[in-house]
């Protein structure tokens, strides 16, 4: 492995920024992505990342991204539940990497949910 | 699956729903071609009975649903390129699947984004069990491991934090490139 250095600085960074962190995990949104066979077979890998690119490019230190297993609509892979407490959590489905800043801006960042993207306009069509 | 690292990707997961506390990975291309996949790790494994009927698609351990495609599929694209899978396994002591591929084959998946397979991998269990990976090829080799990460960043630094993330993909990216760079597109 090479670069270590570079990852103690990430550490050190890291470290400062999860000082600044007051609020506790029960306050965060959650990102949670299907990952089972399905999601990973239509394509849930490049879809997370992209949400932790977003998520760091913004530096939002109080999201948090998770995965989870096959929930049963595999036609509708790859699925990601966006959770903001207090709220009602909101399904997205054939979710695309292109997709990923919209939702965080608008739904993450903003708490506007992107009604045309989610599993209730997919059932509509 | 359109990669062998999605694959990868899938499968691993078995090996932490095994209750794996190490999950070693290996990448191994032959000068012939032939290149072998495998993911050994120390959970609970699987009975002779169990691992005997594991390669049928209405096999599973999940209790939600009756099918289970995981390592039927990553059988059958290998069989496709002229490889196969094999399986061994012990209760108490862990599992050991190698799938073979030959690279030679029009039919054999290209590798993929390794990279982003082992930081989805990375993300998912951040905490156990430990991923190692090692990759190598008549070019060379290289390997990774989540212990030396996790003994850089100490306790209060979770790997699932998105910079580290992004340097394990980044890192595991340059390094790789040179080793398996044939055979990933």
């Amino acid at each position: 492995m090479k670069s270590l250095a570079e990852l103690e600085a990430i550490r050190k960074a890291t470290l400062n920024r999860i000082n600044l962190r007051t609020e506790d995990d029960s306050e965060a949104t959650r990102v949670v992505v299907g990952m089972a066979t399905c999601g990973i077979a239509a394509g849930a890998r490049p879809v997370m990342l992209s949400f932790m690119d977003e998520i760091n490019k913004r530096q939002l230190s109080n999201v948090t991204v998770s995965q989870t297993g096959c929930i049963g609509m595999c036609r509708l892979e790859p699925m990601v539940d966006v959770i903001v407490p207090g709220k009602e959590k909101v399904t997205y489905v054939h979710v695309k990497p292109e997709m990923v800043p919209r939702i965080v801006a608008e739904h993450v960042v903003n708490g506007r949910p992107v009604a045309e993207y989610t599993i209730g306009a997919a059932e509509n069509e | 699956m359109r990669e062998i690292a999605l694959h990868l990707l899938d499968i691993v997961q078995n090996s932490v729903t095994a209750g794996a506390s190490h999950v070693d990975i290996g990448f191994r291309l032959a000068a012939d071609g032939m290149l072998t996949m495998s993911v050994k790790d120390d959970g609970r494994g699987m009975s002779p009975e169990l691992l005997e009927r594991v390669r049928s698609p209405f096999v599973t351990t999940r209790t939600t649903r009756k099918v289970g495609l995981g390592i039927p599929l990553l059988q059958q694209n290998a069989m496709l390129s002229g490889g196969g899978v094999e399986l061994e396994s012990e209760v108490g002591v862990g599992t050991l699947i190698s799938a073979r591929f030959n690279t030679a084959s029009i039919d054999c998946l290209p590798v993929g984004d390794l990279a982003q397979t082992m930081a989805s991998i990375v993300m998912g269990s951040p905490d156990r069990p430990e991923f190692s990976l090692t990759c190598a090829s008549p070019a060379g080799e290289m390997s990774f491991s989540t212990e030396e990460v996790r003994a850089v960043l100490g306790e209060e630094v979770s790997l699932a934090e998105p910079e580290v993330v992004q340097w394990i993909r980044q890192s595991l990216q340059e390094e790789i490139e040179p080793i398996l760079g044939g055979i990933m597109r």
